[in-house]
């Protein structure tokens, strides 16, 4: 409202914005980059929830190797994703995979942080009953451990993607030519503010879609048997 | 008719943090024919879980052996706990069927659920059924997994009177149609006179074998009142017992 009073271009009314989103998405404009963040932000946080939870997962289970690597984990959660990005970029060069990389390195310390605190309250006596019952490796793994860790997947996949949108921006603003990193920073030096409010509601379109279909069924699913 | 010989000559918890070293099991020994069914019997805290996760072979850290008397074979063993252990986040069915490992057909298991009275129960989930239930589950998948010994680590604990009656007539139901060596721990005298072909006392910790008893009752006699002249007899045959009885 306060917009819609005041119709300056530092904040433009959401009429200017909404018509600014669907040209940009007739256009092919917006459709295009947002895939191509898409794109990066699926493949980075698949293989951060991967190894994430493998090492998680060993973390948790094995003490020793736990306090062995405590340290290097506290480094890594606390290295700024600035710094991470901009080393990548220099020992890699400016190429694809070290912008997924990138991302990877900066999500994968927090999968590890709630998976391993997860794996450590496992119900011990199940997985007796487990051995007892000569379950294979994989039996144990898929029936006796993945159902307990799975609110601790479900919360790291959360605060996963939130965080995975905001660094495959600056990864994307610092060294690609494309996706919607690279689309705002244009934006910010062409002070063209319609724009980069346009963009910022079609990903929070995105995320909604996300969270509806797919995380929200998926809880109620595991939940059943509550 | 082969025979199991568990003779475990120590078992020792170490030490951890400032928990002292503590010995568990000292010089325990006693055999076992096979089909037979033997009651446990011992003083609180004096490692008859121990000696169950022994024969299990979910602790393999103790001095000495268990073994059948003809062969090296592999001990099979099935194992009923205290408390049921059902996986919360699959069904009855999937329960049985995950340590059954596709060893038995559908419908014998199938018709053995319905023996218990769970059939119209294979979807339902663990925390959807009573307590009472939940370990005619547990009873269920012990008996669906072919093995040679079927464990017992005090199953019918917290049910009441009527229930653990009833799940005690099922269990010998189950081990008349489908034969097995049990070993049944209980603190509960009366429950194991009335369940066993033998009774085996264990001493305080470190545990040994105090007593070793044969129950002289026939199957079809063992009413409260024969089992109470039962336990008469033995505490004035078998006075150094007595603190068991």
């Amino acid at each position: 409202m306060t917009a819609a009073l005041l119709n300056t271009a530092v904040l433009p009314t959401p009429f200017l914005v909404l018509e600014n989103l669907l040209e940009a998405t007739q256009s092919g404009e917006l459709p295009y980059h947002l895939g191509v963040t898409l794109y990066r932000l699926a493949i980075s946080f698949f293989l951060a929830m991967l190894l994430g939870i493998a090492i998680g997962l060993i973390l948790g289970r094995y003490k020793k190797t736990s306090l062995f690597f405590d340290s290097w984990l506290i480094i890594l959660l606390n290295v700024p994703a600035l710094v991470t990005i901009i080393l990548c970029y220099i020992w890699f060069g400016l190429v694809e995979t070290a912008a997924i990389f990138a991302v990877v390195i900066n999500k994968l310390p927090n999968v590890i942080v709630i998976i391993r605190e997860g794996a450590k309250n496992l119900d011990e006596t199940l997985i007796e009953m487990a051995k007892a019952y000569r379950f294979s490796r994989f039996q144990t793994l898929r029936h006796v451990i993945f159902p307990q860790l799975y609110p601790y997947i479900m919360a790291s996949a959360r605060t996963g993607l939130a965080l995975i949108w905001k660094i495959v921006l600056v990864v994307e603003l610092l060294g690609r030519s494309n996706g919607m990193g690279y689309q705002i920073h244009l934006f910010f030096q062409l002070f063209d503010i319609t724009s980069i409010l346009a963009y910022t509601v079609s990903f929070i379109v995105v995320i909604q879609l996300i969270e509806t279909t797919i995380l929200k069924p998926l809880d109620k699913k595991s939940q059943r048997w509550k | 008719m082969s025979q199991l010989t568990v003779d475990i000559k120590r078992k020792i918890y170490p030490q951890n943090g400032n928990k002292a070293a503590f010995v568990a099991i000292k010089d325990l020994r006693f055999e076992l024919s096979s089909n037979e069914f033997v009651c446990i019997v011992g003083p609180s805290g004096c490692g008859k879980t121990t000696l169950l996760n022994i024969i299990a072979q979910l602790d393999q850290q103790f001095d000495g052996v268990i073994q059948w008397d003809n062969n090296s074979a592999e001990i099979k063993s099935s194992y009923v706990f205290q408390t049921p252990r059902l996986l919360p986040w699959r069904s009855v069915m999937e329960n049985i069927q995950l340590a059954n490992n596709n060893q038995n057909s559908f419908a014998s298991m199938k018709s053995l659920l319905q023996k218990l009275g769970l059939e119209n129960n294979l979807d339902s989930f663990p925390n959807h059924l009573s307590l009472g239930m939940q370990r005619r589950v547990a009873l269920a998948r012990a008996f669906c997994v072919q093995s040679d010994i079927l464990l017992m680590d005090e199953p019918f604990v917290s049910l009441d009177q009527p229930t653990a009656r009833k799940a005690r007539e099922l269990l010998l139901a189950l081990w008349q149609e489908q034969p097995r060596c049990i070993i049944f721990v209980t603190h509960d005298l009366n429950e194991a006179i009335e369940l066993a072909d033998r009774v085996v006392f264990l001493s305080e910790s470190p545990s040994s074998v105090a007593g070793d008893i044969d129950i002289t009752i026939p199957r079809d006699k063992r009413y409260a009142k024969n089992i109470a002249a039962f336990k008469q007899q033995l505490s004035t045959s078998h006075p150094s017992l007595n603190h068991l009885i």
